[in-house]
């Protein structure tokens, strides 16, 4: 029997049996089926709606919460301020100085101590272990000695700033170092590297993810640790404001200050990303990446 | 002509490469041995392989032979100069294709060169590197990333950054062990292909017994604890090499005499 024949056979048993093709459509939940921003649009405007009628109907005070529409009065008075440049521009450099200055401090002693625990066997064994110790003490608690060392000035910030933003850049650097494949390590020690050579062609560039890791959790905590210092040690940033704010329960001014601050921590986060998305361009495709965990 | 009378014929007269004398190797201070006393000459155009189950201490032998690691008694001398540390006329090549992801393919292949003799070298030895591509069979992938190549593609790259500096030896520690089988046969005949073009000698670790005898002209086969090379078989098949040539009676009985001389103890 010819294979047309047959196949006219097979669909001809098939209809006999009250057969069709077993086409049915696989479950995508909803969500997945919206573009992104939609959901994303639809949560905020569901959240400040929300809010909205728990301040306006009086359930929660106003004197505690703010109405999302004072805020954005608030928001638009203060953005005003700022682009006059008004008190508010002059304590906002305040703090994007503490905070520029504290990261680079942190990058600078982060990476030093870094690469010194995670190149040299006498920093793995002698220094890391008192790194973790100081790194699991109440950071903040430190800041009166900060104030007491340094005075109330912009240089007490930064120092807290940056001792709080460093940890995470010497572990990040510390094991992106440690990270490097077996293999690697020995193609190196085969084709005659040298100490100096297989930490610039392997160590560094294959520990370049754990760097940025780290840097992007330094780049938040450092905005966090600039305010911490201003709260705890005066001076004439945001963190002032805020705190001069919060005492005249002015929380509409609180609010929107907060949010001014945040763009400092976005500035930094995108920054560190940007970088990121340059110097570490072999992971930045999704594909990529899959491609280099089947192999 | 077959290889049997080129075996014969280099056994006479080619130079030897490698030369292992009672090379041992013990582990910590209660002295565990994972190496005794292993003795074995690589003769130039040979292609030997060394076969036993896990842990019978042939990674530790290869690593030896390359000077990655000292010996703790015996004598290595590879061209006649003994082998005290990494020697830039090795040519050396692991499991994984050890691509380096922020270089494209040329930049990988060149750099042995770049890390001996400078960046202006590495750029001199391009057209040779191209060459080389060509070879394996990678023309047009030059300014690739390694993540655009198939696990096959990235170890072609890495036989082609193994030859750049011309070796005198190839140590091979399972090269193909981790590609699919049909990849691992194909690669292997390409090997093999290219080694002869190359007169390259070569060293292969291996645990697949077809594997070792359909590339090798000497199977060492290893035991375990202590790791010591109970046999060495040569292999009497024509050259080149074909696929085909697993049917033959011949290589059934290469590989039977293997696996029986890895079953009765050289295993256990």
């Amino acid at each position: 029997m010819s294979e047309p024949a047959l196949q006219a056979r097979s669909d001809l048993a098939a209809a006999e049996l009250g057969l069709t093709d077993t086409v049915w459509t696989e479950k995508v939940s909803w969500a997945s089926q919206v573009p992104r921003w939609v959901s994303m649009l639809g949560l905020l405007v569901t959240f400040l709606a929300l809010w909205q009628l728990v301040t306006s109907l009086g359930i929660v005070s106003q004197l505690i919460l703010p109405s999302p529409l004072d805020t954005i009065i608030d928001l638009g008075f203060v953005g005003r301020n700022l682009i006059s440049g008004d008190y508010m521009l002059v304590a906002f450099w305040v703090t994007a100085r503490e905070v520029f200055w504290g990261f680079v401090l942190a990058l600078a002693i982060g990476v030093s101590l870094g690469v010194l625990v995670g190149e040299t066997s006498f920093g793995e064994r002698a220094v890391m272990p008192y790194i973790v110790a100081i790194d699991t003490m109440p950071k903040l608690a430190f800041a009166p000695l900060f104030v007491a060392w340094l005075g109330f000035g912009i240089m007490s910030k930064v120092a807290l700033a940056a001792f709080i933003s460093v940890f995470p850049i010497i572990v990040g650097t510390a094991a992106g170092l440690h990270a490097t494949d077996e293999n690697a390590r020995m193609l190196f020690r085969s084709i005659g590297a040298s100490r100096l050579q297989t930490l610039i062609k392997l160590k560094i560039p294959s520990g370049l993810p754990q760097f940025f890791t780290g840097l992007k959790i330094a780049a938040i905590s450092v905005v966090s640790g600039a305010i911490a210092g201003e709260f705890l040690g005066g001076g004439q940033g945001f963190g002032e404001l805020i705190r001069v704010a919060a005492s005249q329960l002015d929380t509409p001014r609180v609010f929107s200050l907060i949010i001014y601050l945040s763009l400092l921590g976005l500035v930094m986060f995108g920054t560190v990303s940007w970088l990121q998305y340059k110097f570490v361009f072999w992971h930045r495709t999704p594909d990529g990446v899959a491609k280099k965990a089947s192999r | 002509m077959t290889s049997h009378v080129a075996a014969e014929v280099a056994g006479s007269y080619a130079r030897p490469v490698y030369e292992l004398a009672n090379v041992s190797k013990y582990y910590g201070e209660r002295g565990v041995v994972a190496l005794e006393g292993v003795n074995l000459t690589l003769r130039e155009g040979e292609f030997h392989s060394v076969i036993g189950s896990s842990g019978c201490g042939k990674s530790t032998l290869l690593k030896i032979m390359a000077g990655l690691t000292p010996p703790s008694k015996g004598r290595v001398v590879l061209s006649g100069t003994p082998v005290l540390g990494a020697r830039p006329d090795i040519g050396m090549m692991f499991q994984q294709a050890t691509l380096f992801p922020w270089r494209t393919t040329v930049q990988n292949i060149l750099l042995p060169v770049e890390v001996r003799e400078g960046r202006a070298a590495a750029e001199a030895a391009k057209q040779r590197a191209f060459s080389l591509l060509e070879l394996v069979g990678l023309k047009g992938f030059e300014d690739t990333y390694p993540s655009q190549l198939s696990g096959g593609m990235a170890q072609r790259a890495a036989i082609c950054r193994m030859l750049i500096s011309s070796p005198n030896v190839l140590l091979l520690d399972e090269p193909f062990s981790a590609l699919d089988e049909i990849t691992r046969d194909f690669m292997n005949m390409e090997l093999q292909r290219v080694c002869l073009e190359q007169n390259a000698s070569a060293f292969l670790v291996t645990h697949s017994i077809s594997e070792a005898v359909i590339l090798s002209d000497i199977v060492h086969v290893m035991s375990v604890r202590p790791g010591r090379v109970v046999r060495s078989i040569t292999i009497d098949l024509p050259r080149p090499r074909t696929l085909d040539m697993v049917t033959l009676p011949a290589f059934g009985n290469y590989v039977s005499q293997i696996r029986h001389l890895l079953d009765n103890g050289a295993g256990l």
